[in-house]
């Protein structure tokens, strides 16, 4: 029987080891993604991230054609800069259409709605945090998709003569545009969510001393609770931003999965580098140079680099926002 | 803070000699109304997007949908909500201890640079697309270690994706208890393990739960990670975990939408209803904790 002093050191020590884990697996996981992408990297050089062309090649052939020192299949050349165009354009649009519908509900729902009702529609808004993005993409092809293609594609379109980048062809209803509407939905409950517990700590007193001497409640918030939540609501939109980058399944199901061509309009079909990953693999193992899937890891590595960063500056900007309204010393 | 508003108020002063005026009462009520009007519109959403998964996957409901097993395109998600279970299970018994014992640890015991380095990574690790896990998990898991296609390698990569979620909600449902309570403990000649068991892990229990039901519904909802790790079946999970592909039900939702005939839908619709049910019950159970540990607290 060991002593309690004795037993105590070992669950610490066993503690300690567990706390170390989230550190391992992310240095494996991003270890073993480096290693992967090497080989394409080398292969195509940085025209990977500009070329508009993606191609796996011949892959059933036996002729390896030898680039830089890598082998891969005959005609094999990868361009990303479709699926980087539509993930950035995508979650653009995303973002235009979470960011004022999130802050203008998060005020609401912290200055305007009764606490009884506020907590409901709280409680509402994390229920759609939690839907699996499937049942997102599943909403998207059999409810918006049909919407965008008769009546918000056809009726934006009007405007193609200002903007051309709006004109028809609305086409299917699978691309762009319902992509990002799709993204946005999943983005509000994050960035709502995430602003909402920042105003909600923002001292009342000033606020009601603002109104004392005659401002309106609009101007009290725009003018005492904004300055000090900015920070932390641009770290909770950069939180969504992060977070429409790197979905999948939802795009996938609704983006029309187009590959080697930019898109045209609003409504052209796209696809991300996320869902390229997942729509290529398994065509990609057939690949005899196995030059395809270090591609696929390329990409990868492109997108974790890129979300990586945007989350660590949003959760540091969520973290100083906490910090300015005084719930973090 | 206080000093900071002040500031604020100072900088942007308003033209004080502008009374309330009627101009200002319009421009504050039209952006209410704007307000109230995203809020309708997210709730219209919500609602929308949950009575449409309702009317579609309710028709498909019957005693076989859990009766019986997927065949081609028809039959029933015995084996897709086992599989689901199954995977949840793993994912859980594997991220659940570690992440509980990392999250005690940086909240309790680490040096507080050490701590901080870990909730950092912890947090990258939380924003990796789960792609890029179910891309890891194909190449390790399935090929090179030979794990095939199976719960296994699915449950893993799950586990990847959940155990930053454990360690956040562990780790902040022990620092939100004083920290007089443990030196109090450790004082009256408590060892730190004794002081964690006896005097915090009862505050803490309703926290850390949460966080694991929050993981098990990120879990459930899955579909990236698992389409190169866990493969499909057409047959109930059993325990051979390794190289034995396992269904699952997000794959039903996303696989069976692109089949063109009309029982491959529904079950399409169904299995995403079966998802939103369980997400909704498991939220309802997070919601009840949070309130029961507010009103202790």
């Amino acid at each position: 029987m060991l002593n309690a002093r004795t037993r105590s050191r070992i669950f610490q020590v066993a503690a300690g080891i567990a706390a170390v884990s989230p550190l391992l697996v992310l240095l494996f996981v991003a270890g073993v993604l480096f290693v992967d992408a090497w080989p394409a990297f080398k292969f195509q050089g940085f025209s990977f991230f500009t070329g508009i062309t993606w191609n796996m090649g011949n892959m059933y052939a036996s002729n390896p054609i030898v680039h830089n020192g890598v082998e891969g299949a005959p005609g094999a050349t990868f361009g990303i800069l479709p699926f980087i165009v539509g993930t950035l354009g995508s979650s653009v649009i995303a973002m235009l259409i979470a960011i004022p519908i999130s802050l203008l509900s998060a005020f609401a729902l912290v200055y305007k709605i009764p606490h009884r009702y506020a907590r409901w529609i709280s409680s509402a808004v994390e229920l759609l945090a939690g839907i699996p993005s499937v049942v997102f993409g599943l909403w998207g092809m059999v409810v918006l998709a049909p919407i965008v293609a008769n009546q918000i594609g056809p009726w934006l379109s009007h405007f193609g003569k200002v903007i051309p980048f709006l004109a028809g062809p609305v086409g299917s209803g699978f691309g762009l545009l319902t992509s990002g509407i799709v993204l946005a939905m999943m983005v509000i409950p994050i960035i709502t969510a995430t602003s909402r517990d920042l105003i909600a700590q923002v001292s009342k007193l000033p606020i009601e001393g603002a109104q004392a001497l005659g401002m309106t409640t609009y101007e009290s918030v725009r003018h005492i609770t904004f300055p000090l939540v900015r920070r932390g609501v641009i770290g909770a939109i950069i939180l969504g931003w992060g977070r429409a980058l790197g979905e999948t399944m939802a795009v996938l199901m609704v983006s029309g999965n187009a590959t080697n061509y930019l898109p045209t309009n609003l409504y052209s079909p796209i696809s991300t580098m996320a869902s390229t990953v997942a729509a290529l693999l398994d065509g990609a193992l057939t690949d005899f140079s196995k030059l395809s899937i270090h591609a696929l890891a390329l990409i990868a590595v492109t997108l974790l680099i890129i979300t990586m960063i945007t989350n660590l500056l949003a959760r540091l900007l969520v973290q100083l926002g906490r910090r300015d309204v005084g719930t973090e010393a | 803070m206080d000093t900071q508003a002040e500031s604020t108020l100072t900088i942007q002063t308003l033209p004080s000699y502008e009374m309330r005026s009627y101009r200002r009462k319009v421009k504050s009520i039209a952006i209410w109304s704007i307000s109230f009007a995203a809020l309708t519109f997210v709730m219209f959403i919500i609602l929308d997007i949950l009575l449409s998964v309702i009317s579609k996957g309710v028709p498909g409901l019957s005693y076989n949908l859990i009766a019986t097993q997927t065949s081609g395109i028809a039959g029933g998600l015995q084996n897709a909500i086992l599989g689901t279970l199954l995977l949840i299970a793993l994912s859980a018994l594997i991220s659940a201890p570690l992440g509980i014992l990392a999250g005690i640890y940086i909240a309790l015991y680490a040096p507080k640079r050490f701590g901080a380095v870990i909730r950092f990574f912890s947090e990258v690790l939380a924003g990796i697309p789960s792609i890029v896990i179910g891309y890891f998990g194909y190449m390790v898991m399935v090929l090179q270690w030979g794990m095939g296609f199976s719960a296994l390698a699915g449950g893993i990569s799950l586990s990847i994706i959940i155990l930053p979620y454990i360690v956040r909600t562990t780790d902040a449902s022990f620092r939100q208890i004083p920290k007089s309570y443990l030196e109090g403990a450790i004082a009256l000649g408590m060892t730190p393990l004794m002081a964690m068991r006896t005097v915090l892990l009862k505050l803490a229990t309703p926290g850390i739960l949460t966080g694991v039901l929050l993981a098990v519904s990120i879990a459930l909802g899955e579909t990236a990670p698992l389409i190169y790790t866990a493969g499909w079946s057409n047959f109930d999970p059993n325990l051979q975990l390794v190289k034995n592909p396992v269904a699952y039900l997000t794959y039903v939702v996303w696989t069976y939408l692109n089949e063109p005939y009309h029982s491959a839908h529904q079950l399409a619709y169904t299995a995403a209803l079966l998802l939103v049910m369980i997400v909704l019950v498991l939220h309802v159970l997070v919601r009840m904790l949070q309130r029961g540990s507010s009103k202790h607290a």
